[in-house]
């Protein structure tokens, strides 16, 4: 059929071949390129206006910069057209399906990005006299206590920057407290399905790492633990619900043990977001957890951070925790910024200023705007979620262990064995169909991880289509019919697979001019 | 609850599928002696219009710079930062997307980390610069233990002039491995003896110019000297703008340039979040701690980009890492790029000619009230007064005022015989007549006395 101007409507009546039709420009319709923004500059141009800076005689001491940075000048319509082409070659929450394991990809609130940016909470300045920052010291102050409410223990520092930095401000702790018994203990305790922060956080403590396996159900094997146990012992680094997307439902009997041998329990908090409301980990014998305002309560992920990694402590750490912190006291908030007085236990100082405020706004906006009540839901939701994917997919890809799951699903790749297609591949096929591939290969303890964490944040009917591609996918996987549909995936991405390997063996990670 | 999709019928569909009765059955694996009965002893969910009346209130009871002649520096800078900036960190690409471990899907999130890599590297005048820290404090802790593992030496030297929270989060950092740091005491008069400190035990000396009171020196002596005995030299910058008019670290002889970028795009948020910078010379690529992103091609020779030589990493190493590093401060940089690729050039130059003008004026007007007195020689946007009398019950008593004057030096170096130094940033935000009233009341306030 043709339209009024004589052209084919219909696909099948077009001639010629559209697949790998090259274009001029290179782009695509809507896949636009970009070039570096080195490349894109034109002396003479400008993307700020300044004023005319003063006449004045210079106090630099001699030490004028001499010579071109190197900078390219552009416009600012040239710069964001830059930015907003980019941004097209990214997959995000807001646009579809990223059910990364471990990594907690939620709704990210909008009223949250606003509150960050209110006048007289975005623009104050960390120094300012404490009169003035009134507001800012209670919202820090007030977070702390939702904190400390949810999770059941009796003290925070709010000041760590993200959740490795959390895990080192929580065993800086342990390593503290042994100190100042006088005790050199020099092994702690991980599972070995931990994420690879655990074991690098506790060598920056000074402590070797001991790992302990895992049970066939997925758990921590606690006749290994016991068999590890013994004066030399720091502590334990358990991450609860672990790895595996498994409640450790020793984790009683577990804190019981490292207390018997003077040890202390830090819990990764990773996964808090299965537990909100249903359990408090200050009942369970926990001594430090971190928590990742970053998963947990939805502070946006921003492409790789900024994150934030408060830790909540049990009574028996909580006199070694960072500096600064806020007091609150009859005439109002203020700091407690130096290690004396009250905090000369303190380890110290983790970082600069009091922590990353622009996301304890938006952590306390999504707390409030859920409350008690949807606390509890979200983990209800994301633990419900979890297990639907995984009896969704279970008769399909092997659960290495059986039962239900907490927050998320995990699979092996059995059986994709001898198809000739691998979790990569399915990861890559997952991208043609819009998804964000799953987390692939971790835990390390699972041959192929496939790590599936939905979040309480989708619905039903985006998991049930998630599962039938799921489903078409591993199903034509095993019938081994055309392996390079997942081998030569992704097709329809900005780019197809990228050369990791000569990336690492000659790094380029700068630009330079070709003049130069 | 207006962030979860589920109806009622399909909670209870999708129990039904799972093959259990109730939601309680998928928590039988929490002990039951600590399960939470109910509900949390907080309150229930509040309307958007709820929160953004409480989220308000916090920031009406602080006095927001914006109805305030504003001095403050001390490692934060009060910039101006271009609409677009918040405009495009805000498009739920790059907001919502996770670190960019699918590199097909993430090639806005790369490309942009590989600019920022290059723009860090120019403007320190080093070779190479990673895809930032938590902040500036924090990687100059993990420059000092690369330089420790880069030099197999196990001992730092830090500057007495060097920002108090950067001196602390090393001394934390470095506590419990087998590297340790030395401060020397601060120096007021300007001579610290760094030079006569380095032996063949020291792995880097660190020092921060402008240094903490604002005043800048030639480092390229300090940086034969480390050279000479197989040290390195690390150069922190806390104040990013002033590489725009100050001879580079790079260009001085630095082998690792740390800093903080919150300066350019970031906005002052009470302390944070930051961006961290971090450049080093090419050949110490393989001991840098955090995310590196490189160029590449894909399976049709297109480049792209992609993370690079995780070997070093925590999630790869575990134990034997470079750092714990996980997350970076990716909005931050991204941020930071935007906003630096605005000002390209012409604009980053003279935006620091600016700030350096103004402070310069400002500095002068100052030194002239009677009893005040300028301590630098030398300074870029920041210097430091003596005054009459405490400078906390100064900046207090201006706070009441509305003028926030400065950072009194003893909050940071307290115990120092510094009650009377106060540091003052001037930067383009600061008009004339900001700088007219500051002098007002500061008059006001010591003929008070």
């Amino acid at each position: 059929m043709l339209n009024n101007v004589g052209r084919p409507t219909r696909p099948e009546e077009m001639d010629g071949e559209v697949d790998n039709f090259e274009t001029y420009t290179g782009n695509k319709a809507l896949n636009l390129e970009t070039p570096l923004i080195f490349e894109q500059g034109e002396p003479g141009r400008v993307g700020v206006d300044l004023p005319e800076p003063k006449e004045f005689t210079d106090r630099l001491g001699g030490l004028s910069r001499e010579g071109n940075i190197g900078l390219p000048d552009l416009s600012e319509p040239q710069v964001l057209r830059h930015y907003v082409r980019l941004s097209r070659q990214n997959y995000s929450i807001d646009a579809g399906f990223y059910p990364l394991g471990s990594c907690t990809m939620k709704h990210n609130p909008r009223i949250n990005e606003k509150a960050a940016r209110l006048p007289g909470l975005g623009d104050i300045h960390p120094l300012q006299p404490v009169e003035t920052v009134q507001g800012a010291l209670e919202l820090i102050y007030e977070l702390g206590e939702w904190l400390k409410t949810i999770t059941g223990m009796p003290a925070v520092a709010m000041s760590p920057a993200a959740g490795a930095h959390g895990e080192l401000c929580g065993v800086m702790a342990i390593r503290a407290a042994h100190d100042a018994k006088g005790e050199a203990r020099t092994r702690i305790l991980v599972p070995e399905s931990a994420h690879g922060t655990n074991p690098a956080t506790a060598a920056l403590c000074g402590y070797k790492v001991d790992a302990v396996q895992a049970r066939p159900d997925g758990r921590m094997d606690i006749e290994a633990f016991k068999a590890k146990l013994g004066p030399d012992v720091a502590g334990v680094m358990l991450t609860n619900p672990n790895t595996c997307g498994l409640f450790e439902n020793d984790v009683k009997e577990i804190a019981d043990l490292i207390h018997g041998v003077g040890g202390y329990f830090y819990c990764d908090g990773a996964n808090f977001n299965a537990i909100l409301g249903r359990t408090r980990v200050g009942d369970l014998g926990v001594d430090a957890m971190h928590i990742n305002l970053h998963k947990t309560f939805s502070t946006p992920h921003g492409g790789g951070g900024p994150g934030s990694g408060p830790v909540v402590f049990s009574d028996a750490l909580a006199a070694y925790a960072p500096v600064p912190y806020v007091v609150k006291g009859e005439e109002g908030y203020r700091l407690q910024e130096q290690v004396e007085g009250d905090a000369q236990d303190s380890f110290g100082r983790m970082k600069g200023n009091h922590g990353q405020m622009g996301m304890f706004i938006r952590a306390l906006a999504y707390m409030l705007s859920h409350g008690a009540d949807g606390l509890k839901q979200i983990a209800e939701d994301a633990v419900l979620n979890a297990n639907y994917v995984r009896v969704g997919l279970n008769d399909l890809l092997h659960s290495p262990y059986d039962g239900i799951c907490m927050h998320e699903a995990l699979f092996d790749d059995s059986t994709l064995k001898d198809t000739g297609v691998t979790t990569l591949d399915i990861a890559k096929a997952m991208i043609d169909e819009g998804y964000h591939p799953m987390t692939m290969y971790f835990p390390l303890v699972v041959h192929g991880a496939m790590l599936i964490e939905p979040t309480e944040s989708e619905s039903k009917e985006t998991l049930d289509m998630f599962i039938g591609s799921m489903r078409h996918l591993i199903s034509k996987a095993q019938s081994g019919e055309s392996p390079e549909h997942f081998t030569q995936a992704p097709r329809f991405a900005p780019r197809r697979r990228l050369d990791e390997t000569s990336a690492a063996r000659k790094p380029v990670l700068r630009w330079t001019s070709s003049a130069s | 609850m207006r962030y979860m999709p589920h109806t009622e019928q399909q909670r209870q569909e999708m129990l039904q599928k799972v093959g259990v009765s109730s939601v309680d059955d998928l928590f039988v694996d929490i002990p039951e002696s600590a399960r939470v009965q109910g509900l949390l002893d907080l309150p229930n969910h509040m309307t958007e219009m709820e929160v953004d009346a409480r989220m308000s209130a916090f920031g009406r009871k602080n006095l927001s710079p914006q109805n305030a002649p504003m001095f403050l520096g001390g490692g934060a800078y009060r910039h101006h930062v271009p609409t677009v900036v918040d405009h495009l960190i805000q498009r739920s690409e790059f907001l919502t997307a996770y670190t960019p471990y699918q590199p097909e899907i993430s090639q806005g999130t790369l490309q942009a980390l590989f600019e920022f890599q290059t723009q860090v590297a120019m403007i320190t005048g080093m070779d190479v610069a990673n895809a930032s820290m938590y902040d500036g404090a924090t990687a100059c802790a993990e420059a000092v233990l690369m330089a420790c593992r880069a030099t197999r030496r196990k001992k730092a030297i830090l500057s007495g002039n060097l920002h108090p929270h950067y001196r602390e989060v090393t001394e934390t950092t470095v506590q419990f491995t087998e590297f340790s740091a030395e401060s020397l005491e601060p120096a007021l008069d300007n001579v610290e003896n760094l030079a006569g400190k380095i032996d063949k035990d020291i792995a880097c000396v660190v020092v921060q110019n402008p240094d903490f009171f604002g005043r800048l020196q030639d480092l390229s002596d300090l940086a034969d000297a480390c050279h000479e005995a197989g040290a390195l030299l690390v150069v922190v910058v806390t104040e990013a703008v002033s590489l725009g008019a100050v001879k580079s670290p790079g260009a001085m002889g630095a082998d690792i340039v740390v800093g903080e970028g919150q300066s350019i795009g970031v906005p002052l948020s009470f302390g944070g979040p930051y961006v961290g910078l971090f450049a080093t010379k090419q050949k110490y690529v393989r001991q840098m701690p955090g995310r590196l992103c490189g160029e590449t091609v894909d399976q049709e020779g297109k480049r792209g980009f992609v993370l690079t030589l995780s070997t070093r990493e925590q999630h790869i190493r575990r134990e034997k890492a470079t750092s714990n590093i996980c997350t970076n401060a990716g909005l931050c940089s991204l941020a930071f790029s935007i906003h630096m690729s605005l000002l390209g050039e012409v604009g980053f130059t003279k935006l620091a000619r600016i700030n350096h003008g103004n402070a310069v004026a400002a500095a002068e007007k100052l030194d002239a009230i009677d009893g005040v007195d300028l301590l630098n020689d030398s300074f870029f946007n920041e210097f430091t007064l003596r005054l009459p009398m405490n400078a906390e019950e100064v900046v207090s008593k201006l706070a009441q005022k509305n003028i926030l004057a400065g950072v009194p030096v003893a909050r940071l170096m307290p115990g120092e015989g510094y009650d009377n130094l106060l540091l003052v940033a001037v930067t383009e935000t600061v008009s004339d007549s900001d700088v007219e009233e500051l002098c007002a009341g500061l008059k006001e306030v010591l003929n008070a006395e």
